[in-house]
């Protein structure tokens, strides 16, 4: 057998990343085509595109993008673990992991409730509550995957290194796929 | 390994109670099924009752469009009727059909014990009925693209949705099959051919529904919540529309190549020659992906200066012929094993040769669409390139149930009625689209049934086109009966296992 839970893993990550990057591309090429506006400043024109009164929480959003970082590394560090069989810290890694990916639907969830923004308010907002909550969902499906690694871990069987590597695999898909979604929708806006 | 599946009618020693329990016992046990050839079973057989569904509603709108100063069909049925053979012919026919034939043949040809994540194919394939049956539900009730009933309409995309997850989670199957699942010592360039050209169809797939997925999301959400962003109801069609037409078609037609290719391989009891070549080719098909997910048709007009022109026509030939190309090597390295002296024709070829060939038709019909000289866009012969496209994918279908069935069922398919109704099946697909390329031509407009007119006899095509589906209908109605029938109680097959394999090292 040749790891098949790292294969489907793999195509998984590949489904995510074209999921997310069509959406991303529409997005793109309706920030492209929104029409011309003079900044509040009147030092600049700039693309109508996010609309003026909307604030994204940057604090939320960086927290997000570096709570990735500390996924992927625990996501590694239980792959170590598994490889020694030491399911103890393999455990640990993947409940640290289920904690941070829990971290990132609250920080998510924070993310809308600061906007304040509701999705019929205009396509900004319609488009925006689409991209993200599919990203939500990715996030959930992720903390799925935590949670059968987890549960086979704690059951002693620590030494599946396919599954652990395929979890982690999975978490590093997702944090790109986040990074690109973060630079577009929250960094160029 | 998987072995040969020996069939046995479900027999009743006393009374209706030991009748009763033996159905309820085959149906419990085709909804929890986790056999490959059981889920491929089901898989064949529900999309064989949908393509004579489909067919039907194309012979409608045929004879609907023969006379098109009057209408037999209400107006807003014929509008859903146009969009549901569109969705029909592709994600309830050609998709499914060559998924089921991937589901139940590539495990054994690789040597597999099971087919890898088999309940999640099951469970894929329940979730694509239910959501054909939820946008057949649309569709009947005014939904659909275009639709005049707004909650008619989300129920359509969610539908839709529903049948891309169920292809996308048969599709990782296959595809993890054929990677994790081989033999001991079987390298990817040593897989048989058909599950190597059931790979790269599953692939493609996995690459290019999410991109489908994604345009639904939006408009989904968009239109949920009554917002117009993505053009409401009319824009549902110019957001997805990509999905149904060309390059994207061609994907689900890849593993064609590999059923006729296996055949012949097998036919010909020797060493396939330029064998990398037939990969080569099956992956060519392949590029289609690349043209599909950037969700717009990629068109040359020759009519602009040199420079305009050539800057159009390096990437309509890459989208567009690059596919043709891989059919072209594909159907050339077959023809020239046949020179074999060894080959022994087999009656399964036929079908398979000519589905192959009615794809290249369709696919070479796509590539003159594109050719915006012809002023072909909104006319009939998109629809004849999708017919095309689609219904060579069934007749490929009727081959390889012809030629895997005896070697997996282990009983034989009567070879004259194989030959009978695959050259039927071929006069069925030329009737159907053929018509439709000649009044393309001559502007009779696409997904329209009344109020309009050309000069030429427009009562001879589309009443052509309508007898076409309808023999079609009755062509896959026939065969897969037959074949039902001779899988249960026909004559026990003398071909082994072994014949799913062509022979790699001579």
């Amino acid at each position: 057998m040749r790891r098949p839970a790292l294969i489907v893993s793999g195509f998984l990550s590949a489904v995510s990343a074209m999921l997310i990057g069509s959406m991303l591309a529409i997005w793109l090429d309706f920030r492209s085509n929104a029409p011309l506006r003079e900044s509040t400043d009147g030092g600049k024109m700039l693309r109508d595109w996010l609309p003026e009164n909307i604030k994204i929480p940057e604090v939320a959003t960086n927290t997000m993008m570096m709570t990735f970082v500390i996924t992927c590394v625990m996501a590694q560090w239980a792959v170590y673990s598994s490889r020694r069989n030491d399911s103890k810290h393999a455990s640990l890694a993947l409940g640290v992991v289920l904690l941070t990916e829990i971290a990132l639907i609250n920080a998510q969830l924070a993310i809308y409730s600061q906007m304040g923004i509701g999705v019929r308010d205009g396509s900004y907002m319609t488009m925006f509550y689409a991209v993200t909550a599919t990203m939500l969902v990715i996030i959930v499906v992720c903390m799925g995957f935590t949670l059968l690694a987890l549960f086979r871990s704690i059951a002693g069987r620590a030494g599946d290194l396919d599954l652990v590597s395929a979890h982690a695999l999975y978490c590093y898909a997702v944090s790109a796929i986040f990074a690109a979604l973060w630079f577009v929708v929250y960094v160029q806006k | 390994m998987t072995a040969i599946d020996s069939s046995h009618s479900a027999t009743s020693s006393s009374g209706s109670i030991a009748t009763r329990s033996t159905l309820l016992g085959t149906i419990a046990a085709y909804l929890t099924a986790s056999d490959h050839k059981r889920i491929g079973r089901l898989l064949i057989s529900v999309s064989a009752i949908f393509a004579i569904a489909t067919a039907i509603e194309g012979a409608i709108l045929g004879i609907e469009r023969i006379s098109p100063s009057s209408s037999i069909v209400d107006a807003d049925i014929i509008v859903q009727l146009f969009s549901a053979l569109r969705f029909d012919l592709i994600f309830s026919v050609a998709a499914p059909m060559m998924l089921g034939l991937a589901v139940a043949v590539v495990p054994m040809q690789v040597g597999a014990r099971a087919l890898a994540f088999a309940r999640s194919a099951m469970f894929g394939f329940y979730l694509w009925l239910f959501g054909v049956i939820l946008v057949g539900s649309s569709y009947l009730n005014n939904g659909g693209p275009g639709g005049g009933n707004a909650e008619m309409v989300d129920l359509f995309l969610i539908g839709l949705g529903l049948v891309i997850a169920g292809l996308l989670l048969i599709s990782t199957s296959v595809a993890t099959t054929v990677l994790a699942s081989r033999r001991a010592g079987m390298t990817l360039i040593e897989t048989p051919i058909f599950s190597w050209s059931a790979l790269v169809a599953s692939v493609s797939m996995l690459l290019t529904l999410p991109v489908v997925a994604g345009a639904i999301i939006y408009v989904a959400v968009d239109h949920a919540y009554e917002r117009a962003t993505f053009g409401a109801t009319e824009g549902v069609n110019a957001w997805i529309g990509w999905a149904f037409t060309t390059p994207q078609i061609f994907i689900v037609a890849i593993p064609t190549l590999g059923v006729l290719a296996q055949i012949v391989a097998t036919m010909t009891r020797g060493k396939q020659p330029l064998r990398a070549g037939l990969l080569i080719g099956v992956g060519l098909m392949s590029t289609a992906v690349i043209g599909a997910v950037t969700q717009s048709s990629q068109t040359v007009n020759f009519s602009g200066s040199a420079n305009d022109v050539l800057k159009s026509l390096i990437p309509y030939l890459f989208f567009n012929h690059l596919p043709i190309l891989g059919v072209f090597i594909v159907l050339g390295l077959s023809l020239l094993a046949l020179k074999n002296e060894r080959a022994k024709l087999n009656a399964a070829f036929v079908p398979a040769f000519l589905g192959v060939g009615m794809v290249l038709t369709g696919m070479i019909g796509g590539s003159v669409f594109r050719i915006t000289n012809f002023k072909l866009a909104n006319t009939v012969f998109e629809e004849a390139v999708l017919v095309y496209v689609c219904y060579g994918v069934v007749l490929s279908g009727i081959g390889a149930v012809a030629y895997f069935g005896p070697r997996i069922w282990g009983r034989e398919i009567p070879s004259g009625p194989v030959l009978g109704l695959g050259l039927l099946g071929f006069l069925a697909t030329v009737l159907a689209s053929l018509p439709y390329f000649i009044a393309g031509f001559a502007d009779q407009p696409a997904s329209v049934a009344n109020n309009f007119d050309y000069s030429g006899p427009i009562w001879l095509w589309n009443s052509l086109v309508g007898a076409g589906h309808a023999l079609m209908a009755l062509v896959v109605l026939l065969f897969f009966a037959i074949a039902a029938k001779s899988f249960r109680s026909g004559t026990v097959s003398s071909a082994t296992s072994a014949d799913l394999f062509e022979s790699v090292n001579g």
